[in-house]
Order: structure tokens, then C-alpha cells, then sequence
């Protein structure tokens, strides 16, 4: 089996990127998210999630969250290709909304078989936002690993981790049901479901831990591990292609002061110690696409490779946001070492998603076991 | 890469062409050994017998498909490509006119004179005359425009003395083209550019000497030029026009250029099993049967996520290229053409280096030791890889370009 050349981004995708490229410049230009994120830079400020809630139920009405929702569930049912460049363009503004969550519930829940999965998408594609609560207490990226436990339709312990749970309306929580981890939809304001915000360095986002205690929860799935392995390569490409964007901003952005910006005479770019490293800042990013697009391809189309090939991806994307984040605040000088200065939005996005669901060090140790075999 | 269901009716055809002509003539294994590319070239044996195998593929249309056919070519549209992923395919040996594909017949094609180019393109693109590059000399490599071999007009002659060096395969070729100096005037406007005989004109005012290579092997030379007396015509465009001539060469041994560069390959030799030497894949391999610090390199945890990283640069190269054909996904147009030489050229020497730790100290036998990991190729190979992350303007160079023409930061010089 062979993948189409043009990683099945036809004109219809092209389409939805170009709207949302549209959408965003007219929207959110970075002076407007820094002084609704950042208005704040007291180290010890109160824990809050900021964001515009307008903009999402503008992108909701454009049909966002329905993208890569199945025709048959009421969704438009775009390849996983057409989200991937829906984040690329979140990404390159460092856009706070549960967005990018939504989508990886998204998959998530579509490989899930249950009427009430079916139900959930069909919420999703009408702009219900969700998302996962799969991690544990240790940062375990594995499916089976869950500190929450199931019992009569009750779920009790706590999940970590959890992306932009204050801007969601459903939660979609893994957990152990004494045969296995299965997945549950969890109402977040229902009776003993607490969230308990965490205070984190990325302010394009929120994310907390949540107390399940004998909380409700319905059912989408028995085998919930395996249709999170199942969704994985597709969330993969989601976070990389948001770190994709946000590193070409910072790309930019920084080429653009060392354009303009002069010492000793010469503007920055004219030195090679500038030039070169935001060359290679360049390479990294455009190696990162193309295995975002080809993996996303893939699900699609090469279901076989499409573990492989987002691992490959998402290695890539996060060393490239350490790289592209670091060189943005190192050559823009004592500015770009200030809360002034935008870089620091990218910055600490790029560095929030270089970790989640894996960094590269962790993807390449599960890329090795599966093209090496395991170490003895 | 090759989707053949994107096919123009012309390419359709065309590939299944290739295809039934490549099962039936595929020229089978070599009785010499052939060394890893062409610019290794040092056996005539071996020279010969790919001589022969450029021969019949471009007989048979697979080599200068685009080319207009009174220039010998096939007279196709976008058909070479195919040909290429076709020869791939069908794991042939390379072609041994890799200047003359790549860098002459373009430019000769561009901006050669009526009558010359018809004259030289068709035994160029058979492979019957190997030609050779006349660019660097000992005080211009990375800067190329210092050029000091200098052509004097003599009636309605040119007279060229100076002093090239770096020259793969000069001492097979029959042809060179040659950057010179027209003027002393203007660095850059004072640049002309020429075909010169190279072959035949040896000991009439050429001299081919042999440059050993720091792998022992040989393969490039310097060529000094004293009183060489070439023909009018076989200047390429106008006196002083030679750096944009020189542009349409480089533009295309860089992959950027308007017209794909024949090119087949990927036939190994019969002793070589599993992936080729030079491949991340093939580091996999090597850990499995090599030994560091008393244990096996593939169970070492520091190599395994160094290979897998590899594994992911050499996958995001190809999936580059496949991207470049996708023009919504290409915000600039030459951000990944002009990036293929420094990716690549890097990618396979980081490759090679890692070989090295790999093998641990069975790493310090070469080629000529017996117990040699895989023969020794892979020393050779990380030692060759410099040829070309130098050569061609340097990577760093490269880097120059790319953050001027594409990210349009200020020039450094």
C-alpha cells in the first residue's frame, strides 16, 4: 500500500487551513492573547484559566470540532490531515482554547464502539468541547496505566494531567474496571468530580488534576486502552503540528528582529552565529512537518505504519520546540528575556508540548523496541 | 514517492515503458566491484561496464526523457522523474556520468550555442563522453567567483591557463566545463564560462594529475591548463556572462534547477546483505552484531535513541521530498530544494560517524584488515562524506543561502 503524494491534503483541506489562517490573523494577533494571558506576571498569581470563550463558539459555528467527526455521527468526516492543519495554525498563534484537547478526545472516542460514543461525537461536531484524562500520578504516557477505578458505573481516584479541563464540557476518563481500562464520559460539574487546577507555566492553556469520588460515568468503551492505542498516532500528529506552528512563528518573528535589529553596525542576521542556528532552527521545523503530514497520512491510509511514523513525528516536533523556543529568547536579547516580550507565549507552549504524551527521548525509546526489539 | 495513479497520460505511458523495458534489460550483476557512487570511479574495468549500462538506458529513452530530441533527448514532458523512480525501483547500478546528468547537460542545454549543443548532449547523455567540472581552484572554492584560470581571446580563438584542482573524474573525462576569468575588472561581471576537450587535449596544453584522497583512494584531480586553445563556440552564452551560466549549473546540482537530473540506483553488491551501507536502517544491523564496552551496541541505550534519531532525520528527509510536490504545504517555493544538499549530505555523514561508536573499538580497522566490521565501508564511507558536505559550496555556505534567499536575512559578505 502506497500513500497518495500530496499526503491526501487536497483542496478541501487547503481550504479549511486557508479559512483558518484567515480567521486567526483577523482574531488573534499576538498583542491581543498576551494581554489576555499575561496580564498577569505576579509568580504567585491565582491559578485562572483566560481565554475567549467568543472565539470558540465562533470556530465551533465554522465546524471545527466537527472535522474529523464521522459523517455518520454527524461530523464532516475530513482526514486526520485537515486537524493537523487546523493546530498547525492554532500552534502559530499559541491559540488558548480546549481546541486542540477536543480533537484528541475526538479520536479517541471515534475509535470507541458504543451508541454513546456515537452520541458524544455527534455533541462534539456541534461544538461540545472534551477532553482526556488518561494520565496517572507517575506521567505514564501507557494506556493500561490509570490511577482511576470503575465500579457500578462509579469512578473513584484521580487523573493527571488533564489539558484545558476548566474550558471543557466532558471529560473522557480511562480507567480500571477490574478487567481492563475502559473508557467513560464523565460530566465535569456532576457530583464528586472535583477539578483541582494546577498552576503551570504555559499561559495559552489550562490543566489540572481531578478527583473522581463515586463519580457518575457512562460508558463508551470496555476496551478503552486499546482505543486509546488506536487514537494515539493521530493525537501525536495533533500535538506536533501545534508545536509545528508555534515554531514557525518563532522563526519568524525572530528572523525578522534580527533583520531589523543592529549591533556593531550590521543588522543580526548578517552574523553567522545568528544565521546558521535559525537555518537549522528552519531545518528542524520542516523535517517536523513533513512527518506530521505524512503520519497523519497515514492513519488514514497506512494504518500498519502510523505508530512508527507519529513517533518519528512527534520526536522530531519536540526537540524541535526545545531548539526553536531557546534560539527565539536567546537571539532576541535581554528583550526577549523579558515578560514584555511575546516570545515567552511560544516559548512555554513549545515547552508544555515537547513533553506531553511523550518527548523524544520517550518516543525514540518506543521507536527502538519496535525496530529493534527490546534492549536485553 | 511514485504514485503512479498521478500519472499524466504521457507519464503513464512512459512508466510502463520503463517498467517492461527495466524486467527484460536489467544489466545484472557487475563482474567488477563498482564502488560506492561514481565520483569513486577509479577502475576503468568498472568505468566501462557502467559506460555500457548508460548506454542502453538511455537507448532505450530512460536517460534524457526531457530533453529536446535535437539534442538527443526523449522530447517528454516531467518524464524523467519517472525514470528515475522507475531505475530505483528495479535496484539498478548508477549512472557514471554523474557531472555530465547533473551539471553539464543543463547548462550546455540553457546556454550553449546552436550546433554545439546538438553536437555534444546526444554522447553526453549516452554516457560516451564522461564529462567533468572546471570550477574550483587552489584560491576559490567556497568563494567561486575568485576565479584566476584566466581565457584571453587569440584571434578568433581563446587561450586558457590556470589551474583547477578538486576535479572528480578528470582523468576519464572527455569534456570539462570551465569557469574562467575574462576579466580582471569585475569580480563577478569579469566571469565567462566554456565547454573545453579535456581527453584529447592532453599534453597539448592540458595536464590531469591524480589528488589522493584521505581515504587513500583516488578519484579527483587538479587539471593545469598552459596555452589550451579553445574554439569560440564553445563558450556558453555572453563574455562575462559566466557566474549566471554558473548559477543554472549550480541551481541544478542542488536539485533546484528546471529540469531533473537522470539518476539510477540502488543495486548493492551480491556481499552486501539487508540495508545498504550508509542507511540508518543499516546501523540497526550493525549493533545487532557489534560489541561496545563488552556488551552488544543494539542493547546500549545511549546508541539506541541515537540511532532511532537518525532513523527519524533520514525518514523526515524523504518525507520532504515527497512534500516538495505538495504546493499548499510549500509557503516557499525554494525553502526545501535548496535545503536537500545540506540535509543530506549531513544526515549521512552523522550516519556514518555514529557507525564508528557502534562498532566500538573494532571501529579502528580499515579496509585493508580482514576483520574489518562490513569491510571497512563504513570508514570509508563517514571519511568520503566530508567530499561532499565540502564540496559543491560548502554546508556552510549553504546555510549563507538559505538564510539569505529564503528567510531574506542580510547578506554576509
Amino acid at each position: 500500500m502506497t500513500q497518495s503524494n500530496n499526503f491526501g491534503f487536497g483542496e478541501d483541506e487547503t481550504m479549511l487551513r486557508d479559512s483558518a489562517r484567515k480567521f486567526f490573523a483577523d482574531n488573534c494577533g499576538p498583542e491581543k492573547i498576551h494581554s489576555q494571558v499575561a496580564d498577569n506576571p505576579d509568580i504567585y498569581r491565582a491559578i485562572e484559566s483566560k481565554w475567549d470563550k467568543s472565539l470558540w463558539q465562533q470556530i465551533t459555528e465554522l465546524g471545527w470540532t466537527a472535522v474529523c467527526v464521522p459523517e455518520a455521527a454527524g461530523g464532516i468526516g475530513m482526514p486526520v490531515v485537515a486537524a493537523v492543519a487546523l493546530a498547525e495554525e492554532a500552534g502559530k498563534v499559541a491559540f488558548p482554547s480546549p481546541l486542540i484537547a477536543t480533537l484528541n478526545a475526538t479520536f479517541a472516542v471515534r475509535e470507541c464502539s458504543s451508541d454513546a460514543a456515537k452520541a458524544l461525537l455527534g455533541e462534539i461536531a456541534a461544538g461540545t468541547s472534551a477532553t482526556l484524562a488518561i494520565t496517572n500520578q507517575k506521567g505514564s504516557w501507557e494506556a493500561a496505566d490509570t490511577d482511576v477505578t470503575a465500579k457500578d458505573g462509579k469512578l473513584s481516584g484521580t487523573a493527571y494531567y488533564v489539558q484545558d479541563a476548566q474550558k471543557s464540557d466532558v471529560l473522557v476518563v480511562s480507567a480500571n474496571n477490574g478487567s481492563g481500562v475502559a473508557l467513560y464520559r464523565v460530566d465535569p460539574t456532576a457530583a464528586g468530580v472535583t477539578i483541582n487546577a494546577d498552576g503551570i507555566i504555559d499561559l495559552t492553556r489550562d490543566q489540572a488534576h481531578i478527583d473522581f469520588d463515586g463519580a457518575a460515568a457512562e460508558l463508551l468503551d470496555d476496551n478503552g486502552a486499546d482505543a486509546l492505542i488506536k487514537a494515539m498516532p493521530a493525537i501525536l500528529c495533533i500535538i506536533s503540528a501545534d508545536m509545528v506552528g508555534s515554531g514557525e512563528w518563532l522563526l519568524q518573528t525572530t528572523v525578522e528582529y534580527a533583520q531589523t535589529r543592529v549591533q556593531f553596525d550590521r543588522p543580526l542576521g548578517f552574523f553567522q552565529a545568528v544565521k546558521h542556528p535559525l537555518v537549522n532552527v528552519m531545518l528542524e521545523i520542516d523535517a517536523a512537518k513533513s512527518l506530521t503530514y505524512n503520519a497523519a497520512c497515514a492513519v488514514q491510509e497506512e494504518p500498519e505504519t502510523a505508530m512508527k511514523l507519529a513517533r518519528m513525528a512527534k520526536s522530531a516536533a519536540s526537540d524541535m520546540a526545545v531548539f526553536s523556543s531557546s534560539r527565539a529568547v536567546q537571539f532576541h536579547g535581554g528583550i526577549g528575556f523579558t515578560w514584555e516580550c511575546f516570545i515567552h507565549l511560544f516559548f512555554k507552549r513549545q515547552m508544555h508540548n515537547h513533553v506531553l504524551y511523550g518527548d523524544g527521548k520517550y518516543q525514540r525509546a518506543q521507536l527502538a523496541d519496535m525496530l529493534m526489539g527490546k534492549a536485553a | 514517492m511514485s504514485d503512479a495513479s498521478m500519472d499524466t497520460p504521457e507519464q503513464a505511458e512512459f512508466r510502463a515503458h520503463c517498467q517492461k523495458w527495466l524486467a527484460e534489460n536489467h544489466p545484472g550483476q557487475p563482474p567488477v566491484h563498482i564502488p560506492q557512487g561514481a565520483l569513486e570511479l577509479s577502475d576503468p574495468a568498472a568505468l566501462k561496464w557502467l559506460k555500457k549500462w548508460q548506454k542502453s538506458a538511455y537507448d532505450a529513452g530512460l536517460v534524457g526523457a526531457d530533453y529536446s530530441e535535437d539534442c538527443g533527448g526523449g522530447g517528454k514532458t516531467d518524464c524523467q522523474a519517472i525514470a528515475n523512480q522507475e531505475m530505483q525501483k528495479a535496484k539498478t547500478p548508477f549512472l557514471p556520468n554523474i557531472i555530465g546528468l547533473g551539471m553539464a547537460a543543463p547548462t550546455v542545454y540553457f546556454h550553449g550555442q546552436e550546433g554545439v549543443k546538438q553536437d555534444l548532449l546526444p554522447r553526453l547523455l549516452s554516457g560516451e563522453d564522461i564529462w567533468c567540472q572546471g570550477f574550483s581552484e587552489p584560491g576559490a572554492g567556497s568563494d567561486l567567483a575568485n576565479q584566476q584560470t584566466f581565457a584571453t581571446k587569440e584571434g578568433d580563438s581563446w587561450l586558457i591557463n590556470g589551474h583547477k584542482v578538486w576535479t572528480s573524474l578528470a582523468h576519464f573525462a572527455d569534456w570539462m566545463i570551465l569557469l574562467c576569468r575574462t576579466s580582471k575588472d569585475d569580480k563577478y561581471n569579469g566571469l565567462s564560462y566554456f565547454v573545453v576537450p579535456i581527453q584529447s587535449m592532453i599534453g597539448k596544453g592540458v595536464t590531469v594529475r591524480p589528488l589522493i584522497k584521505m581515504t587513500g583512494e583516488t578519484g579527483f584531480n587538479e587539471v593545469i591548463f598552459e596555452d589550451l586553445v579553445v574554439e569560440d563556440k564553445y563558450r556558453l552564452d555572453e563574455v562575462g556572462a559566466g557566474w549566471k551560466v554558473a548559477m543554472t549549473t549550480l541551481s541544478h546540482e542542488r536539485g533546484a534547477g528546471p529540469l531533473t537530473t537522470p539518476s539510477a540506483g540502488g543495486q548493492v553488491n551480491e556481499k552486501e546483505k539487508g540495508p545498504s551501507i550508509g542507511s540508518a536502517a543499516a546501523l540497526i544491523e550493525l549493533a545487532k552484531v557489534s560489541y561496545r564496552n563488552g556488551k552488544t551496541a543494539a542493547d546500549d541505550g545511549a546508541i539506541r535513541d541515537h540511532i532511532m534519531q537518525l532513523m527519524v532525520r533520514q525518514e523526515g528527509f524523504r518525507q520532504n521530498q515527497r512534500r516538495i510536490s505538495t504546493k499548499a504545504l510549500n509557503d516557499h517555493p525554494m525553502r526545501l530544494p535548496l535545503q536537500f544538499k545540506l540535509v543530506a549530505t549531513e544526515m549521512n555523514q552523522d550516519i556514518a560517524q555514529l557507525a564508528y561508536e557502534i562498532e566500538g573499538p573494532a571501529s579502528s580497522l580499515y579496509v585493508n584488515d580482514e576483520n574489518a566490521a562490513a569491510g571497512g565501508q563504513w570508514q570509508l564511507a563517514y571519511m568520503n562524506s566530508f567530499g561532499v558536505t565540502i564540496a559543491a559550496g560548502a554546508n556552510e555556505v549553504q546555510r549563507n543561502i538559505l538564510g539569505e534567499r529564503v528567510l531574506n536575512m542580510p547578506k554576509s559578505k
